[in-house]
Order: C-alpha cells, then sequence, then structure tokens
C-alpha cells in the first residue's frame, strides 16, 4: 500500500465498451512515471451486462469484455512491473472468466502470476431475490424474458480486495464511479461514512467514467470550441486525488486532447439531474457549490464538491427481451429529392397501413432532431434539399410483420419515385430495461481472490 | 432610453452537453462568462425551454443552477421516446439534442453582442 500522504492516481483507459482500445499505454507510462497508480477501464453501459449475459449462455467461458485481450495485454506486463492496480468492470456477466483469461494472458508472456480478486453478488438470480424484483416492479415481470438482473455494487468490495493485496480486481455491475472511488478507499483508509471525501472521489471518478469526455472528445465543435492538433490522439484522463478528496484531473503525458474549465464543467454535469443530489452506492455526492480551477498544463482542479448519507437501497437493472427493430434506409439526390423522399415514405406508410407504427425520417433534411410521432417533420414545410436519404423504423414483437419495413423499402427500388439508389436494411432483436431498487442486505456483495498469485 | 438590444442564438453566450438516463435528457448549459450566465439566468428558464422542445412533450423540464461553474442543468423528462431502449430514432440517446437547445434565440446588449464569438460568415 502507498502511503496516505502521497495523491492517490487513478488513470482511466475506456469510457465503454467499444471505446478505442489504445488509450492504456500513454496511462500507463504517465502513472509508472509518477510512482505508480490504478488503471482503470469502464465497459460496461447498460445494456452491455445483457448482451454479455447472452453471449455466456451460449458459451459458459464467454460473458466478459470480448476487447479484454486487446485492452488488457499490451499493458499487463508494465502494471505488474510498476506496482500499477487494473480495476475494472470488465467482467461484466462473467469475472471469474475475465479472471482466468487474464491469467493466462500474463502466462502467454511469461510474467508472473497476478493476484487477482472478482467481485460477486451483483447477479440476482436467485428465488428471492426474483420474487423481490417482482414485488418491487410489479405482476408486469411475469410477462418478460428476463435476460439479466443486476445490482449496481459500491467500492467497499474493490477496496477490500486492493488492501488484501490484489494487483487486479475484476468486477461486473458496479456503479462507475466506483471503480474510482475503490483504490482512493483503499489508499486513504477513509471510513465508510466520509461522506465529504467520498463525495469529493466520487466526482473524481465521474470525470474519468467516460474517458476521454474529460480530455477533448464529444466537445470540439470547430470554430467554437476547437481542441488545438485534432482528435486522433486524445489522451485519456488521470485523476490527482489527495487525501481530503479533493483531486486534478488531467491526462496522460504525451497525447493530444485537452483538459481545461469547459471540457470539465461539461463532464461534471454529463449524466447528472439534481448536482446536489448525484447518487451511487458509496454516497449521495453534492457538485451544487462546485467550482474549478485551471492550473495550466492541461489540469483542472475541482473545488467545492461535498456529500451526504449514501441512498438506503441499491439500484437494480432488469433486462428483457423486446421486440424485433426494423430500419430501412434509400437516398434520393438532386431536383426534387426531399419530394422524392418524402413521397417514397408516405408510400411505405400507405401499404403498411396500421399494421405497424412507422418512423420517418428524411436524413439530410431532418432526422435525429425529430421525434418518433414526426411531430417536428409535420410542421415543417418540405424544404429543396438536393441529397436525402429515407429511414423507415419500426418495431414489433413479430419479426414476420417487422420484417415487412425492409421489404416494403426495398421494393422502392422498382416501384417508388424517380431515382432511388442505395437500399440498406437491417432487423435486430431489442433488449429492453426497468430499474428498480432493493435493500442492501438483499445483495449478497461480495468478492474473492481467485487467483494468489 | 433603453439600451439597445439583439437577438443572438444561444451558442454564442454558453456551451452545451446531452446526457440520457432512461426516458429523461440533461443539458449542462455552461456559460462563457459571468455577463453571459446573468442572461442564460434570466432568460432560459423552464418554461422557455420546455416550449423550445414542445414537440418532443417534455413531462417536465427542471433548471438546477450551479453558479459556481456559471452553468445551468436542465432536465428534460420524458424526451426520449422511451430512451435508448425504445426510441426509433437513430440517436436514440439525444445526444443531438444539447445542440437544439443551442439554437434558443436570446436578447443581449448589443454591447456585449460584439464581445461574444460568433462563426466566421459563410463565404458566397
Amino acid at each position: 500500500m502507498s502511503s496516505s500522504s502521497t495523491p492517490c492516481l487513478v488513470g482511466c483507459a475506456t469510457g465503454f465498451s467499444g471505446d478505442r482500445t489504445d488509450g492504456a499505454a500513454p496511462v500507463v507510462r504517465s502513472l509508472a512515471a509518477r510512482g505508480g497508480g490504478t488503471l482503470i477501464f469502464e465497459t460496461l453501459a447498460e445494456r452491455t451486462l445483457a448482451l454479455a449475459q447472452l453471449a455466456r449462455n451460449q458459451d459458459p467461458q464467454a460473458g466478459y469484455e470480448p476487447l479484454l485481450d486487446d485492452l488488457v495485454g499490451p499493458v499487463l506486463g508494465d502494471c505488474l512491473r510498476h506496482d500499477i492496480r487494473i480495476v475494472s468492470n470488465f467482467g461484466a456477466a462473467n469475472p471469474p472468466a475475465a479472471a482466468r483469461r487474464i491469467a493466462t494472458l500474463a502466462a502467454e508472456r511469461g510474467l508472473p502470476a497476478p493476484r487477482i480478486a472478482t467481485l460477486h453478488g451483483d447477479e440476482l438470480n436467485t428465488p428471492e431475490q426474483r420474487a423481490l424484483l417482482r414485488e418491487r416492479l410489479g405482476p408486469v415481470l411475469d410477462t418478460l424474458e428476463v435476460v439479466s438482473a443486476n445490482a449496481y455494487l459500491g467500492a467497499q468490495e474493490i477496496a477490500q480486495a486492493l488492501a488484501a493485496g490484489a494487483q487486479i480486481v475484476v468486477a461486473g455491475r458496479v456503479a462507475d464511479p466506483s471503480l474510482t472511488v475503490g483504490p482512493a478507499l483503499a489508499h486513504f483508509g477513509w471510513q465508510a461514512d466520509d461522506w465529504a471525501r467520498l463525495g469529493r472521489a466520487t466526482m473524481a471518478g465521474h470525470l474519468l467514467e467516460c474517458g476521454t469526455q474529460v480530455t477533448g472528445g464529444y466537445f470540439c465543435v470547430p470554430g467554437l470550441k476547437d481542441v488545438p492538433g485534432g482528435l486522433h490522439d486524445t489522451g485519456f484522463p488521470i485523476a490527482e486525488i489527495g487525501e481530503d478528496g479533493s483531486f486534478v484531473v488531467g491526462k496522460a503525458d504525451g497525447t493530444g486532447g485537452l483538459v481545461d474549465a469547459r471540457t470539465v464543467k461539461e463532464q461534471l454535469l454529463y449524466e447528472v439531474h439534481d448536482p446536489a443530489r448525484y447518487l451511487t452506492p458509496d454516497v449521495t455526492a453534492d457538485l451544487s457549490q462546485a467550482r474549478v480551477q485551471e492550473l495550466g498544463g492541461d489540469r483542472v482542479a475541482v473545488h467545492g464538491v461535498t456529500g451526504h448519507a449514501r441512498p438506503v437501497e441499491l439500484k437494480v437493472n432488469v433486462c428483457y427481451r423486446g421486440g424485433w427493430l426494423a430500419e430501412a434506409e434509400i437516398s434520393y439526390a438532386g431536383v426534387q429529392a426531399e419530394a422524392r423522399a418524402r413521397l417514397a415514405g408516405e408510400t411505405v406508410a400507405r401499404r403498411i397501413g396500421t399494421a405497424l407504427k412507422l418512423r420517418i425520417d428524411l436524413i439530410g433534411a431532418l432526422s435525429i432532431l425529430g421525434d418518433d410521432d414526426g411531430a417536428l417533420l409535420g410542421r415543417r414545410a418540405p424544404g429543396q434539399a438536393r441529397d436525402v436519404r429515407l429511414r423507415v423504423a419500426a418495431e414489433h414483437a413479430d419479426r414476420a410483420v417487422a420484417e415487412r419495413v425492409l421489404r416494403e423499402v426495398t421494393a422502392l427500388y422498382c416501384c417508388g419515385p424517380a431515382g432511388g439508389g442505395g437500399v440498406r436494411t437491417s432487423l435486430r432483436p431489442r433488449l429492453n430495461m426497468m430499474s428498480c431498487t432493493v435493500p442492501r442486505d438483499a445483495v449478497a456483495a461480495g468478492w474473492t481472490m481467485t487467483h494468489e498469485g | 432610453m433603453a439600451a439597445e438590444t439583439v437577438e443572438v442564438p444561444l451558442y454564442r453566450l454558453a456551451h452545451s452537453r446531452s446526457g440520457d438516463k432512461g426516458d429523461t435528457s440533461n443539458l449542462s448549459l455552461v456559460a462563457w462568462n459571468a455577463e453571459c450566465y446573468a442572461v442564460l439566468v434570466q432568460q432560459v428558464t423552464e418554461a422557455r425551454v420546455a416550449e423550445w422542445f414542445g414537440y418532443r412533450q417534455p413531462r417536465r423540464v427542471t433548471r438546477y443552477l450551479l453558479p459556481g461553474l456559471e452553468a445551468m442543468n436542465l432536465v428534460l423528462e420524458g424526451v426520449l421516446d422511451g430512451g435508448v431502449n425504445d426510441a426509433l430514432n437513430l440517436d436514440a440517446h439525444g445526444k443531438s439534442l444539447s445542440f437544439h437547445l443551442l439554437d434558443l434565440p436570446v436578447t443581449v446588449p448589443a454591447a456585449l453582442a460584439g464581445t461574444l464569438p460568433d462563426l466566421p460568415p459563410l463565404p458566397d
């Protein structure tokens, strides 16, 4: 364990499953140069876990982050050599299998066997737990094909595993900021009810958890908010957390991107509702009085954050099979392109009638700003856009009914307005989700040192 | 005599980022400076935002002020057609909604408008 007088350094190398996989190396180099720290990967969006569970159902050795090898393999040796712990939710629906895979990656590279801990208890699948979910969500649950039900665990189990000497902690569903709060708890030995410190560390974790969204990603508007040097080599963020929980956010050395007051303010409020009540399993963080201070050199200090008592219950996401999402597109260009695309959409709607509720988009004229009911499109006078792509989308429980969208749009090649080209179609099963909370004692959260090193 | 005023789009006074949870979208709105923040507090009200997003039929719009950040957080409930799992929108997360907000017109003193960032005029 590091001395509690030194800052706790945490770097984050992915913001979601599907993020760039080459972010970790510069973060690891920076942490190594500063004497070690923790590398986290956030890879588990709400539905990602349900997809992982479906993969595990097919193959008992699957169900963890599919890019695990690409994320961990290149940096595993340097992390073990430089006392850089790895903490991640990349275990998804199968943390033990992910831990085994990491042990294999180490062995393949001739590295000493790492001490790996896995978290468990987030999955709610006992009869008692399912009965509790039915009580909370209602009898509608009986009508659904549930794919996954997981509670958000907090930082305590991560901190305990690190304090017991784990070099790598593999979690499934944990609250994203807890990936950062765990290492800070282990580093400083804070009390579990030190709400102010937990609140600050939680906001540090909140800034890290989306990767480059605090270092210049999801930010640039050419001419209004530029990121000098471009977006091709944006560095991933590193937080320096102090003993009182206050923190500075920066980024990996020698990388592109930008950390300034603007990037930090935008990310502080990202996916926040009431800023005085940002709920996690660990604390109710309060950023209502937050201030930021640019320190130069792509480093920003955040002041004024505090915290209040943690929520009594834990949040649970229940994912279940939805209907079939059908999408089909066709393009028109040149004179009367928008009028032809509109006519094509009306033609499909007339042929499908009431069998399906369609969403119609005119990409290049009006698409993503519109609503599913088409209120905005209906209100807007037809324009003169000259390169327009019609998109028709619908969902139905019956695959064959949903498929009609694909067939009707494809048939526009011959039967539709003049000059329609480039049909693409897709038909995919959907996963839907409901949320509730459950008492903490209904969740058997824990950790195991599955590989003793 | 009242000072001369002009109407400008919000993007000249502030920047914004969309986030989503379920069927709720939150739009941060961060002023370039204290003078811009004062305009936002006065003019970017819950009622005004609800009207601007009216075609999406928000159930409720709540505004939280963050004076320390010279920012506000606008929480729009029920604007994502059910959210990422249910919507048919290509942008089911509502990532683009912050840019609809930034087109909202606000009225500012002409003297202030002269100091605000703007995009260069399009070439002829």
